[in-house]
């Protein structure tokens, strides 16, 4: 059957349907978005991607806090008294057509001068005039027409991030030394062995010098700008008494510079120019090209950017005000509105508080609370309007607290060896001996040339092969895994990825799912009537559990209520001709004998008479038994839910047996697992979804964040995941494995590029052309080789 | 022989030209967002087409979305 499809949004729009100029929307929103598009010469929206837009939320009053000059000040670029600047971060941007109609927003407002999309970090920099316009106005805008951007606090702490550009200007320079020096070391590759006496060209010999000191000079920027990197790490390594792959690779440049220097200075030959800025360039390119990043994504998240800029405060005049959350004193009162976060620590003044903690504790159940009760700070108030007075701080809050923790400042790339440099410490220890016993058989045989062999070895076995293959692998790994919505931080967590033996689940948001859910009914069979009674009741209540319910219901007519009545926090009530219909909490409807029940229940009772429960169950994700199942072959599983036990039943069900499932665990908690776990030499893997993940996502080796829309909020981690590619977990943790095989088969490749070159070195034929061809080759056979093996293992995932 | 001199120098300013281009690129942001550029290359040609339509219609649709607000 074909389902009539919004025309803004492609939503479903079989509920509701408005008919709008021979075309069909889901919702007034949608359809109002069009007007405005359509009224304002904007309609080729339409024709670049059918079906992009949003619906726009309703978000007045929202931004508020906009009205405030110091706020805004902090939030725009540039500022003059009468142009504004201001880049905001709009999640929505998905396509060409949002690129269109946000760079043409001048056509909607005459005061927006100009803007510019940047669709891999999804924002948008737009510059207006301040005469008759301001950054409210403007963000309204924006989310009247369904791009609504996300201000969050993170935005008002951290001003503009300098761009780090500096590896394309050292690239640069190498790329541009490495061709010149190539151009001219064309002479000496034609005419090696010539000289005047011998009768070779006499221009070339005659210029030799000139071309030989233009190679100085261009190879000294590569050395002491475009190379740096290698000193300064290769030093630090060996300060630290760790002999890694920087460390040969910054000896090879550094003997490579020398002997070229002198060569050129006593006339002995023309040098290794060449090879040297190619070798810097080949390194440099590895370097370029294992850093890809996800500019749309943040590993490093905190709670800043969940949390608003600004809350409503009740002065003491009893006026509202806007203040910024960091002006929260001990004792403010705050005005709470419905889906609004609770910034801080507090008690609750007034009104009926039903807040959602799942993101502090990982909690699915909303908790009731009434006047007087404590609330914490992250819990969304989902009923309405509420006060309450802080007790705290925000940066003293109960969750924020948790940032205070160690975990958030440990540089953890530090401790980390990877496997190249592990490899390169055997690799420096061996070429150091090579180096050394063949110059001493030299200085036995004849000495004058003892010193060409030793840096002729240092040379040729700088390990360059050697440092692309794990940068190319693991940079095609993380592009690979990227069009598989699977989003790594860094090539590192790759290889910390084909370590893990164990892995550690969170239980809500993480392995089951928000999207669906599904409820059984208790209690005495519904006639009919009833059922379509109780159907058409709900049809026309928002609350998240009547939608729920509804897609659940069998399909009924529609008919018209005679009454109906929305009780907030309660419930809904119907009447149809003499029958009377409740649906809601156990109170509403009258039930007296509650159960204790750990479970999200709905009672419905009718004409007064109490019928039975549906009760509400956590969809676990598809696929679930079958994932566990594969994993715990290989893998240590576990689950540590911040929830209750109320499920503890069909968990059991689900998981393999004796997998140890832990509930009510508290943030920090979860942390310290991780570390327990951590001292006994296990590699664990946190796979979570939540703020109160976030400490033991940190604390693991590998820190996995699922999340079901990857642009919304994910805590600071070391991978974000798609939902939809949870059951391929598995598979993307073998196929990281399967990616160090190659590294290690590549290695061997370029060890025997190796073991050709000391062949040259060892018995003193070592001449730059040789170094010259060798060098590159070995490097671009790895390259190759990576390339190809990488994209045939991307065949076979799926 | 000296034109060797001329030569080298020639080959050696076209570099460095190219190199200044090059740095001067990067500095202004060229190589942050490849994306985006190439989208909205597409774009600009059927921009052409919607500005066929007369002005004057545009700004009253204009005044009346303000007035909406």
């Amino acid at each position: 059957m074909d389902r009539p499809s919004c025309y803004h949004c492609g939503d479903d729009c079989t509920k509701t349907r408005i008919d709008f100029d021979d075309r069909v929307f889901c919702c007034n929103g949608c359809k109002t978005v069009y007007e405005i598009f359509s009224n304002n010469d904007l309609s080729y929206y339409y024709d670049l991607e059918s079906s992009a837009g949003a619906t726009p939320n309703a978000i007045e009053g929202k931004y508020d806090f906009l009205d405030n000059e110091s706020i805004v000040g902090r939030l725009t670029e540039f500022n003059d008294g009468n142009m504004e600047i201001v880049n905001l971060y709009i999640p929505h941007i998905h396509c060409s057509s949002c690129i269109w109609v946000l760079e043409n927003l001048n056509k909607l407002h005459p005061a927006i001068k100009s803007s510019q999309v940047d669709f891999p970090k999804k924002s948008v920099r737009i510059t207006y005039n301040t005469i008759d316009f301001s950054l409210k106005q403007l963000v309204l805008l924006l989310g009247h027409i369904g791009y609504e951007p996300n201000i969050s606090l993170e935005d008002y702490d951290n001003k503009k991030k300098p761009v780090d550009r500096s590896l394309l200007y050292k690239l640069g320079v190498a790329g541009f030394a490495f061709g010149n020096v190539m151009f001219l070391s064309f002479p000496d590759y034609f005419d090696l062995s010539t000289s005047d006496v011998s009768g070779g060209e006499f221009w070339l010999n005659r210029y030799e010098p000139i071309f030989r000191w233009l190679m100085f000079a261009f190879s000294l920027p590569v050395v002491f700008y475009a190379g740096r990197d290698y000193f300064i790490s290769g030093y630090k390594g060996l300060r630290s008494g760790l002999l890694n792959i920087d460390v040969p690779i910054a000896l090879g440049i550094l003997v490579l510079f020398v002997r070229s220097t002198l060569e050129i200075i006593f006339d002995w030959g023309p040098g290794f120019f060449d090879s040297l800025t190619g070798l810097v360039f080949f390194l440099l390119l590895g370097k370029f090209f294992q850093q890809k990043t996800y500019s749309f994504l943040s590993f490093e998240r905190d709670y800043k950017s969940y949390f608003p800029i600004a809350v409503t405060r009740i002065n003491a005049k009893g006026a509202e005000e806007t203040t910024q959350v960091h002006d929260i004193k001990k004792g403010d009162r705050l005005l709470i509105r419905n889906e609004e976060l609770i910034p801080v620590d507090g008690i609750l003044i007034n009104g009926k508080a039903r807040i959602d903690y799942s993101f502090v504790s990982g909690e699915s159940e909303p908790v009731r609370k009434e006047s007087g009760d404590k609330i914490f700070a992250g819990g969304k108030q989902l009923n309405g309007l509420i006060e309450m007075e802080a007790l705290k701080k925000v940066s003293q809050s109960y969750l924020t607290q948790l940032w205070s923790n160690s975990v958030f400042r440990k540089d953890t790339s530090s401790t980390f060896q990877t496997l190249t440099d592990r490899i390169g410490k055997r690799f420096t220890i061996a070429v150091l001996s090579i180096a050394i016993v063949a110059s001493a058989y030299w200085l036995y045989t004849d000495p004058s040339r003892a010193m060409n062999v030793f840096t002729a070895v240092l040379i040729i076995a700088c390990p360059c092969a050697i440092a692309l293959a794990a940068p190319f692998t693991l940079g095609n790994m993380l592009r690979i895994f990227g069009r598989r919505k699977f989003y790594l931080k860094d090539i590192r967590t790759i290889e910390q990825l084909a370590q893990i033996d164990t892995a550690i689940f969170d239980k809500t948001g993480t392995i089951t799912t928000s999207l669906k859910s599904v409820a059984t009914y208790e209690g005495m069979p519904l006639t009919p009537e009833e059922e379509s009674l109780l159907k058409n009741t709900i049809r026309a209540s928002n609350h998240p559990l009547s939608r729920t319910l509804y897609d659940l219901l069998n399909e009924q007519n529609i008919i018209t209520l005679d009454e109906y009545e929305e009780h907030l926090g309660q419930g809904v009530e119907g009447s149809m001709g003499d029958d009377h219909m409740k649906v809601g909490s156990a109170d509403f409807v009258g039930e007296q004998q509650i159960e204790e029940s750990t479970n999200t229940a709905v009672h419905i009772s009718s004409n007064n008479v109490y019928k039975g429960k549906f009760i509400f169950h956590n969809e676990y994700r598809e696929g679930l038994s079958e994932v566990f199942k594969t994993m715990s072959e290989t893998l240590q599983l576990a689950i540590l839910s911040g929830d209750n036990d109320g499920e503890k039943g069909r968990l059991e069900q689900l998981v393999p047996k004796l997998t140890p499932l832990y509930f009510h665990q508290k943030p920090e908690e979860k942390l310290e697992f991780i570390k327990a776990l951590q001292q006994q030499d296990k590699n664990v893997m946190m796979v979570g979804d939540g703020l109160n993940d976030a400490g033991a996502l940190a604390q693991s080796n590998v820190g996995i964040a699922i999340s079901e829309n990857v642009n919304v909020f994910s805590p600071a981690c070391d991978a974000i995941l798609d939902a939809s590619k949870f059951q391929q977990l598995y598979a993307y943790i073998l196929a990281s494995k399967q990616a160090m095989n190659i590294i290690k088969l590549s290695f061997g490749l370029s060890l025997a590029y190796n073991l050709i070159g000391l062949y040259f070195a060892v018995t003193g034929q070592l001449s730059p052309v040789i170094a010259a061809i060798l060098m590159p080759l070995s490097s671009i056979s790895v390259v190759a080789f990576t390339t190809v093996m990488t994209n045939l293992m991307n065949r076979k995932l799926t | 022989m000296s034109v060797i001199y001329v030569l080298l120098a020639i080959s050696i300013i076209v570099a460095v030209f190219f190199f200044i281009a090059f740095i001067i690129s990067v500095k202004s942001g060229q190589y942050d967002d490849a994306y985006t550029p190439s989208v909205r290359m597409l774009f600009e040609d059927e921009l052409v087409h919607e500005k066929e339509t007369p002005v004057k219609n545009k700004q009253q649709d204009k005044i009346q979305l303000n007035k909406q607000r």
